[in-house]
């Protein structure tokens, strides 16, 4: 038996699809070829074959999000998950949520930031830094986005670069994309163990 | 491509030369990816039966005015030929009603969807090919009008 995570944690859930994916037995060219599967990688996520679904989508979506979330410079990884757990909040993506707040505290090595945000939420302690980077990507993330001068000033408070702003505008933003796909896709589920 | 000849960029007003524009050029090959993303979500080779580019413009156009972004809303406007009365909020052509009640709450109240909303699409003969679709037209827009509203407030504040 397995049931559906509602609240937010670290611990990653599995993904259970809403919709059926793609069989990879019954896989197009073109499918095989965005999910980058070769005779020795035939393992591919629930996730990306549900996507597959739309394959020209799948194919341009991973190069754009490796490139907001890995690309040098700029905003450091970790404070770029931050932008990403806030969106995830805001639309309740338990799943985006649990990958990016254990990635944060693996670059951190520290829970303390997402162990604050999880047992308290948008009101959480946060240093000041990442207060205002919170404040702005949860702004930024609500539909309509809300977020204005009085935020910016903020990061700029804060001592952020306009690349630095720019990491997190994008970072906060693509997660608006990731979590709409996600979160209405599948449901984040967890294993019963024993009873 | 250039970084500045992007709708996100377009329609936010930035141009090369300032300080976001030079974030922006930091950031070139993302915006280029970001342009090729819109191709590819609203203008694919392989639309599917349902949704034509046309169709697609429409919805992205309807996101954007719902969202409160006239200028965004205009320039997808420009691509939906006779779909166009669906980019209206307030249009409630009778044979797209559970489509653009999907379309509204998952761009506007994403945390409230549940297996249901997913089911009525189903109920109302789409096909799971077709949901992913959808989603993923609701899910660009909801980037590119984030993207666009972080531009402009870069930009006011340069």
């Amino acid at each position: 038996m397995s049931r559906v995570v509602h609240r937010f944690t670290r611990k990653v859930p599995q993904w259970r699809p809403r919709v059926v994916p793609v069989k990879l037995e019954d896989a197009t060219e073109a499918q095989l070829d965005a999910l980058k599967v070769t005779p020795s990688n035939t393992k591919v996520s629930d996730y990306v074959l549900t996507l597959a679904h739309d394959v020209e989508s799948l194919k341009v979506r991973s190069p754009l999000f490796n490139a907001i979330l890995y690309e040098p410079g700029g905003m450091s990884r970790a404070e770029r998950e931050l932008g990403a757990i806030a969106a995830s909040m805001v639309n309740r993506c338990i799943y985006c949520a649990a990958v990016h707040a254990d990635r944060h505290a693996k670059l951190e090595k520290d829970t303390s930031v997402t162990d604050a945000l999880f047992a308290d939420g948008v009101d959480a302690e946060l240093g000041p830094r990442d207060r205002a980077i919170f404040d702005f990507a949860r702004k930024l993330s609500e539909a309509p986005p809300a977020a204005g001068p009085e935020d910016m000033a903020a990061l700029r408070d804060a001592g952020l670069s306009d690349e630095e702003i720019l990491d997190l505008i994008l970072s906060s933003a693509l997660f608006g994309w990731a979590n709409r796909l996600m979160h209405v896709l599948g449901d984040p589920v967890r294993e019963e163990v024993g009873a | 491509m250039s970084p500045f000849e992007t709708t996100a960029t377009e329609v936010a007003g930035v141009r090369r030369g300032g300080e976001a524009g030079a974030a922006v050029e930091h950031r070139a090959g993302i915006f280029e990816m970001t342009q090729a993303a819109e191709d590819a979500v609203l203008r694919p080779k392989d639309t599917g039966a349902l949704f034509s580019h046309e169709l697609r413009a429409a919805l992205a156009a309807r996101i954007a005015r719902l969202s409160g972004d006239d200028m965004l809303a205009d320039h997808h406007l420009a691509r939906a030929g006779v779909k166009a009365p669906l980019a209206d909020p307030a249009s409630r052509d009778a044979g797209a009603i559970p489509m653009l009640a999907f379309v509204d709450k998952v761009a506007n109240h994403t945390r409230d969807i549940t297996a249901e909303d997913t089911s009525s699409l189903r109920s109302a003969g789409m096909a799971d090919a077709d949901i992913v679709r959808l989603c993923e037209v609701i899910a660009f827009m909801a980037y590119q009008i984030r993207v666009v509203a972080g531009l402009r407030l870069l930009l006011a504040d340069a």
